[in-house]
């Protein structure tokens, strides 16, 4: 790594080297975890529904880093790569993935359903727009006991179709409720391009619900980062909810089980061109702030890394029989 | 005969009936481009067009709504909600919409709308996508609820669908996808709603399933033959609503027992509902309680072996025979 890692220096807009540092390696950390899932995949260590984040890293991580420790967290079930940049512990994500008992959930979730209370992350939601209400009730308690949290979440393009999505922004502008509504367009909800299922523009429809909505280039983390800024500005002085559509796209199909009849190669061809790693490497070398060397160890140390989330994952125990009637309910204790 | 996988039975219905009848048309998630969540409309996009084979938004309460209402201006929709675990959306246009606007218009108004989706849990996708509610669907009057096993019987139910002049909770099992039968090419092939198929005859117990949990019937009476050398018949429901239970009644007078097996939660399940009905209308003619073998009482885990405990199993039918003779 270059000696700048413990410069705080701004290189630009506030961003220190260190940060964009960070921002290099958690993409590419990201990137080779969601490649290492499909892996695993194939070798049948991971089941069930398994829908990878390649391509759209930089909107998890400009946007992440944004935050504070208190803020919420809840997303769609595309979701390994949100967890890992709210900081939960990869292993317990793969463990999880594997359905280990060492796993976020002791294998019962899987991969559309993570959850790190730890981390103010509540989860990756499968049923589509399920969580932007929760997020309007996470904001609503925010206001309530007034500890200066928000409410991110994320959703896909494919969640502006379905009536949860209007009811939940009505009444976000309606009570202010500090919530971020982070829309992540990879342009398809499965093999549906958004042409098709939507009659207008996203940030038309959110900015007629009365709240600040702009589109953005989440191919571009410093865009992301600059952006969601603005909008954890906004919600931290109490003037409400705030709707950010980050332009992106997902290299893999929509999930393993995805024959990808609906689009050409080429388009995802030309996605890559843009892609958000290769856009931050770049920039940096401007900077002066990596070379091809660099670069390589650190790709080096993240393969590295992912070996030992591996195993970690494959080390860790199936959980036992005697526990599938566990946390049914909680047991409640009447005072 | 040819023998087709259920899925292209399914398919092989829908095209004839999209010929037949000029009414009838296709709307549902990815059913277009991509070709079906579970391939079964692969290919009629290309084949029908755009007007007839309509990829919709994700609305799941806004398309059964607008098939509804197709439905009451004449046109013979199909709706595909890709899994029952969707359906909850449009729980509300199903349940006080399709199924009551005949009775509420006093016979003014009818709905006649097929709804197809799978279910089925035993494939690790977690709690939320493993749903086997069938027996939801058959508790509201004024729907039609199939739920066929075999290829032939998607063919003949799906078509006969499209026959009917109420809406239809048509619901495939996602493991029966691939399987494979003989399937009539006849296109006025329709099975008639409300009559049970017994799929083996025998003199000992009755095992009564449905969907998936019929093939855990049979295979469990295969086990009972072979180890236990006991006889058992083996009834696959086909349709929930409305229910043959007269059929299920003729078997128990010949066996004098009956186990019922379902996925569902056994709590307030369908099971529950032909025990009541063998009870009341059986009941001198049982030589012990009705057995249900349902699943467990847990939301479906992901990781493999819990979930293989909590589903029921032919080990679980065998055990529940043995336990009454
Ligand atoms: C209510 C509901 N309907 C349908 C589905 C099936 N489904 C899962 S993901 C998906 C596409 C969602 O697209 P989008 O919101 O754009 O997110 P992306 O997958 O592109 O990240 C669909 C239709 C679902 N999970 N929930
Ligand atoms: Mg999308």
């Amino acid at each position: 790594m270059p000696t700048s890692q413990t410069v705080a220096r701004p290189v630009e807009d506030g961003l220190t080297a260190d940060q964009l540092h960070s921002f290099l390696h958690q993409m590419l950390f990201i990137r080779r975890f969601e490649e290492k899932c499909g892996e695993m995949y194939t070798r049948g260590k991971i089941r069930g529904f398994l829908h990878l984040y390649t391509g759209q890293e930089a909107c998890a991580v400009g946007s992440f880093a944004t935050l504070g420790e208190q803020d919420k967290i809840v997303t769609h079930y595309r979701d390994h790569g949100h967890a890992i940049a709210r900081g939960v512990d990869p292993n317990r994500i793969m463990a999880e993935l594997f359905g280990r008992v060492d796993g976020l959930s002791s294998g019962r979730g899987g991969s559309m359903h993570l959850y790190d209370t730890s981390k103010g992350f509540l989860g990756g939601y499968a049923i589509v727009a399920a969580h932007l209400p929760l997020a309007v009730g996470l904001g609503m308690a925010a206001n309530m006991k007034k500890d200066n949290s928000l409410a991110f979440c994320v959703f896909g393009d494919g969640s502006v179709a379905e009536g949860e999505f209007h009811e939940a922004l009505n009444l976000a502008a309606l009570w202010k409720t500090p919530v971020i509504f982070f829309c992540e367009n990879n342009l398809y909800g499965m093999g549906v391009p958004i042409s098709e299922s939507l009659s207008t523009e996203i940030t038309t429809l959110a900015a007629a619900y009365n709240m600040p909505a702009v589109k953005i280039d989440g191919m571009d983390v410093l865009d992301v980062y600059r952006e969601t800024q603005k909008a954890v500005e906004h919600c931290r002085s109490g003037q409400g909810p705030y709707f950010i559509e980050a332009m992106t796209y997902r290299y893999r199909g929509h999930s393993m089980a995805d024959p990808e009849l609906y689009r050409l190669k080429d388009e995802v061809e030309d996605a890559r061109r843009r892609d958000c790693i290769a856009r931050l490497r770049t920039h940096m070398q401007e900077l002066g702030l990596i070379d091809d060397d660099s670069f390589a160890a650190l790709q080096q140390r993240v393969d590295e890394e992912m070996d030992e989330v591996v195993a970690f994952a494959d080390a860790s125990p199936e959980p036992g029989l005697d526990t599938l009637f566990d946390h049914v309910v909680k047991e409640s204790v009447r005072a | 005969m040819p023998e087709l996988r259920y899925r292209d039975a399914l398919r092989e219905a829908l095209r004839e009936e999209l010929i037949r009848d000029d009414r009838v048309f296709l709307m549902g998630e990815d059913i277009g481009a991509y070709g079906g969540s579970y391939a079964v409309t692969r290919g009629l996009l290309d084949e029908f067009g755009r007007d007839r084979v309509i990829d919709t938004p994700i609305a799941e309460s806004g398309i059964v709504g607008a098939g509804i209402g197709a439905a009451m201006a004449g046109m013979r929709p199909m709706v595909e909600l890709m899994t029952i675990n969707f359906s909850f959306l449009a729980l509300d246009q199903i349940v006080n919409s399709a199924a009551k606007l005949h009775y509420m218009s006093n016979g003014q108004i009818n709905v006649p709308l097929v709804i197809r989706m799978a279910s089925g849990g035993g494939s690790q996708l977690g709690a939320t996508h493993s749903h086997s509610l069938e027996g939801l669907y058959a508790h509201f009057p004024g729907l039609r609820v199939v739920c066929p096993s075999t290829p032939a019987d998607a063919k003949g139910l799906l078509k006969r669908a499209f026959r009917d002049e109420n809406t239809t909770i048509f619901i495939e099992h996602t493991a029966l996808y691939g399987m494979r039968g003989e399937v009539p090419d006849d296109p006025d092939y329709l099975i008639e709603f409300g009559k049970a198929n017994v799929l083996r005859e025998g003199t000992d117990v009755t095992i009564v399933g449905y969907s998936g949990s019929t093939w855990q019937a049979v295979r469990a009476a295969d086990m009972l033959e072979e180890q236990e050398g006991i006889s058992a018949e083996v009834i696959d429901l086909r349709c929930l609503r409305p229910l043959d239970i007269d059929t299920v009644i003729a078997s128990v007078k010949k066996t004098n027992r009956a186990v019922v097996v379902e996925d569902d939660w056994q709590f307030g399940g369908f099971a529950g509902e032909i025990s009541a009905q063998l009870m009341e209308q059986a009941f001198d003619w049982l030589d012990a309680p009705v057995a249900r073998v349902c699943g467990k009482d847990v939301p479906l885990p992901y990781n493999r072996n819990l979930e293989f405990a909590a589903l029921p199993s032919e080990e679980d039918v065998v055990e529940a025979v043995l336990a009454m003779l």
